[in-house]
């Protein structure tokens, strides 16, 4: 199946010694002119890339103050060292977060400090970190700042807060400002821009897809769920990742929001101008480019005539949604401001579980017992709820009212402490398997934990890219590639359709239990 | 040229370094906008909230006790035991009448200050057994990483010197250092140890403005610690990013 041997999983995550230049070999695909030009990028490495290098690195500290304070900041005290999954599965030292922003830091010493350049001067740059930038270091960066998912773990557990996303993205910023762009990343985002999401799945399309999906539900309930989309006037716009479209597990939980806003009487409407939550602008540390996709979502809202916004199951789409999407889109005055903006489905189906309005027959799922996967981005990035650590309680919240058997993983790899799948920031790619399946290792020996002891049988996920990435090394590791699931899956599942066959066997049962107790 | 004079000139020039070094980063860090709101989740949502994880951090060093408690228990003993000399070697620096006389020479200021000492060495000897033992560590550490915890582990050795074994006359100590708050160079006791103590002090202050020891104010900058998350219900924006608007047009 592939040329590296899939880690064996130990009974909870052993910090392996390192051995060097394990990971050196793998290297994402390059983009190639004609996705790096239509995002404002230079085709291919420009001639004085060198100092290019330097100006963008310049540029980039005079604008963002995490990257100057954590250019500074690291003592190198090793807190990090054994955080990362691409560490503890790859034991490629490199992929140790100080280490890998060591990679950058040591040119910002060597060019932008006076120990740098007194040392650099005396020929003994690396007395202080510091290193002279060249060609090698550049294949350096390319390689590494492609095996780090942005996921923050490091951040957590970093005694100043350093953020080693901010230096993945700076880096992958200043790569792509010199003609060095990551191909997958780049070619999405050109799809978004131009289609409208990341599949490049046009108009028509969508409408054949959704109008699929409404048969097969009215066939399986009895009931007519419908998948509205650019629908003028409709209350609520539903912005989703477009894996949401198709792949499995994704469109169940597409089928469970539509049958939560169908419940809750909403009226609501996808857009197809607008048809992508994932915002790859963020993976590549590109402002300009998230902002851009980011105004998209502003310019359906406005089209359509809407009053809110909800987003669906996707990770680093709700880190920009809840934490950068005013900022880059806002203000918008225009929507209702009763409701959070913008919102989370789970945030919206916990609202309507807190009301009583949704009727759940649990045992829908009883033939699964569910442990909950949190998202990177959701769990360390963002936020649910208007209270701390909702992003985290929330989500379970809603799996539980709709699920009789749930177990969480071991402690330390959840909540903020949660491991990333392996797959994403940018990562989610053919060419990287190799690192994809190594960075699962860990999530993968939690998730062993509690099937082995607690008889878990499957993994819960608000995340298009771990959604994607379980389903593909699920498999290297012998579980099944169907253990993933959506959390609206299971809500789907779970709940009862006002005047579905499920919905007429309870009310019967109600009256038979009435009938009983008289 | 007599080593006092020499000596004062250095400390003048070291003083210079450092200050001006470390306030033009605090300049440079406080002009730096931070366009994205990126604390790290779970985050306070409210400015109270953020005073209180800043402090948890900055006193208590929640984030590494959460990682790792050894580099903890080593790196908080140093620092702890650093604040409490520092807080010694006030008596050194502050006139006999100053209202905080009576303060810095209370006696439990001086001993806390004194057998801080050993757990600075304690603690410094940890990091410096990390740093050469953990694999992980060595790894990521340079020349210079070993040779600053061996700089402070100079001061503090000769700094217990004379604490414990070899006084020296620390009344014309004393004369000379406020004589420097004044302009006024008085002669320094002509002792070798403390002359070694104090030339690495002087070290310590000249590098401390272009090394990783500004972790100490960079820390009260660090988006990830010290923002609110209330980024639903409050717009931010930087000033460069608010530029970009000008490309929206009414209504959009």
């Amino acid at each position: 199946m592939a040329d590296f041997e899939t880690p064996e999983l130990q009974e909870y995550t052993v910090v392996p010694k390192l051995e060097e230049g394990t990971m050196a070999h793998v290297k994402s695909f390059t983009a190639k002119p004609k996705f790096q030009e239509p995002l404002g990028f230079p085709g291919e490495l420009v001639d004085n890339w060198e100092e290019a290098v330097l100006t963008k690195m310049d540029d980039l500290r005079t604008r963002y103050r995490g990257f100057q304070v954590f250019l500074d900041s690291c003592v190198k005290c090793g807190a990090c060292t054994d955080k990362c999954h691409y560490y503890l599965g790859t034991k490629d030292p490199k992929n140790m977060p100080v280490a890998r922003q060591d990679l950058l830091r040591k040119v910002y010493r060597r060019y932008r400090t006076f120990a740098g350049k007194f040392f650099g001067a005396l020929g003994i740059p690396g007395f202080v970190g510091a290193a002279d930038l060249d060609k090698e270091v550049l294949d350096d960066w390319y390689s590494y700042f492609h095996q780090c998912s942005q996921c923050r773990r490091c951040s957590v557990f970093c005694p100043y807060g350093i953020d080693t996303a901010e230096i993945s993205m700076a880096a992958r910023e200043i790569m792509d400002s010199v003609g060095v762009g990551q191909k997958y990343c780049n070619e999405i985002i050109g799809k978004a821009q131009t289609i409208g999401n990341n599949l490049g799945l046009p108009q028509p399309a969508l409408v054949d897809t959704l109008e699929g999906l409404e048969e097969e539900v009215e066939e399986d309930t009895g009931v007519a769920v419908k998948f509205p989309i650019d629908q003028k006037g409709a209350d609520i716009l539903l912005v989703t990742p477009s894996a949401d479209f198709f792949a499995e597990p994704h469109v169940d939980g597409l089928i469970g929001y539509a049958k939560v806003f169908h419940e809750a009487g909403a009226s609501w409407t996808m857009s197809s101008h607008a048809s992508e939550a994932a915002n790859f602008g963020m993976f590549i540390g590109s402002y300009d480019n998230m902002r851009k996709l980011s105004l998209r979502i502003r310019k359906a809202a406005l089209d359509l005539g809407v009053k809110r916004i909800v987003f669906g199951e996707c990770g680093h789409a709700w880190r920009v949604a809840y934490s950068f999407l005013n900022t880059l889109a806002g203000p918008f005055d225009f929507l209702d401001q009763n409701y959070p903006i913008p919102q989370h489905i789970c945030e919206y189906t916990h609202d309507l579980i807190e009301k009583d309005v949704l009727k759940f027959d649990k045992s829908e799922n009883d033939h699964m017992t569910l442990t909950f996967h949190d998202s990177c981005n959701v769990a360390r990035a963002s936020n649910m709820g208007d209270k701390p650590g909702g992003q985290i309680d929330i989500p379970r919240a809603v799996i539980k009212a709709a699920c009789n058997n749930y177990v969480d993983m071991p402690v330390d790899t959840i909540g903020e402490s949660t491991f990333c799948c392996g797959g994403g920031g940018g990562l989610l790619t053919d060419d990287l398997m190799e690192i994809r399946v190594k960075g699962a290792q860990p999530r993968m020996e939690a998730y062993k934990s509690v099937v082995d002891n607690h008889g878990v049988t499957n993994l819960a996920a608000i995340c298009a890219i771990c959604k994607a990435q379980f389903t593909k090394v699920l498999p290297y590791y012998n579980f099944g590639m169907t253990d993933i699931v959506s959390v609206h899956q299971l809500v789907g599942d779970a709940l009862i359709l006002t005047g579905s066959e499920d919905d007429v066997e309870a009310a019967n049962s109600d009256d038979n239990n009435e009938n009983e107790s008289e | 040229m007599s080593a006092s004079v020499v000596y004062a000139l250095a400390f003048y020039a070291a003083t210079a370094i450092l200050v001006i070094g470390v306030v033009r980063k605090i300049v440079q860090y406080a002009k730096t906008p931070a366009p994205l709101k990126i604390p790290t989740m779970p985050a306070p949502v409210t400015q109270g909230g953020v005073v209180v994880r800043m402090a948890s951090e900055v006193v208590l060093f929640n984030s590494l006790f959460k990682s790792n408690k050894w580099i903890w228990i080593f790196g908080w003993m140093f620092h702890l035991s650093l604040l409490l000399a520092f807080i010694r070697h006030l008596r050194y620096v502050i006139s006999p009448d100053s209202f905080l006389m009576p303060i810095v020479g209370f006696e439990m200021v001086q001993a806390f200050g004194k057998y801080a000492g050993f757990a600075m060495l304690i603690g410094l000897a940890g990091l410096l057994a990390r740093r050469i033992v953990v694999d992980r560590v060595r790894y990521i550490s340079s020349p210079s990483d070993y040779l600053m915890l061996i700089l402070i582990l100079g001061i503090a050795a000769t700094g217990m010197m004379m604490s414990f074994v070899n006084h020296v006359d620390i009344v014309m100590l004393k004369e000379f250092m406020l004589g420097l708050l004044v302009f006024n160079i008085q002669p320094l006791p002509s002792d070798i140890v403390l002359l070694v103590h104090l030339t690495l002090v002087i070290v310590l202050m000249v590098i401390f403005p272009v090394s990783k020891l500004l972790h100490a104010p960079g820390v009260f900058f660090s988006p990830t610690r010290n923002q609110v998350d209330n980024s639903r219900t409050k717009r931010h924006l930087a000033p460069w990013a608010a530029e970009l608007e000008a490309d929206r047009k009414p209504g959009e």
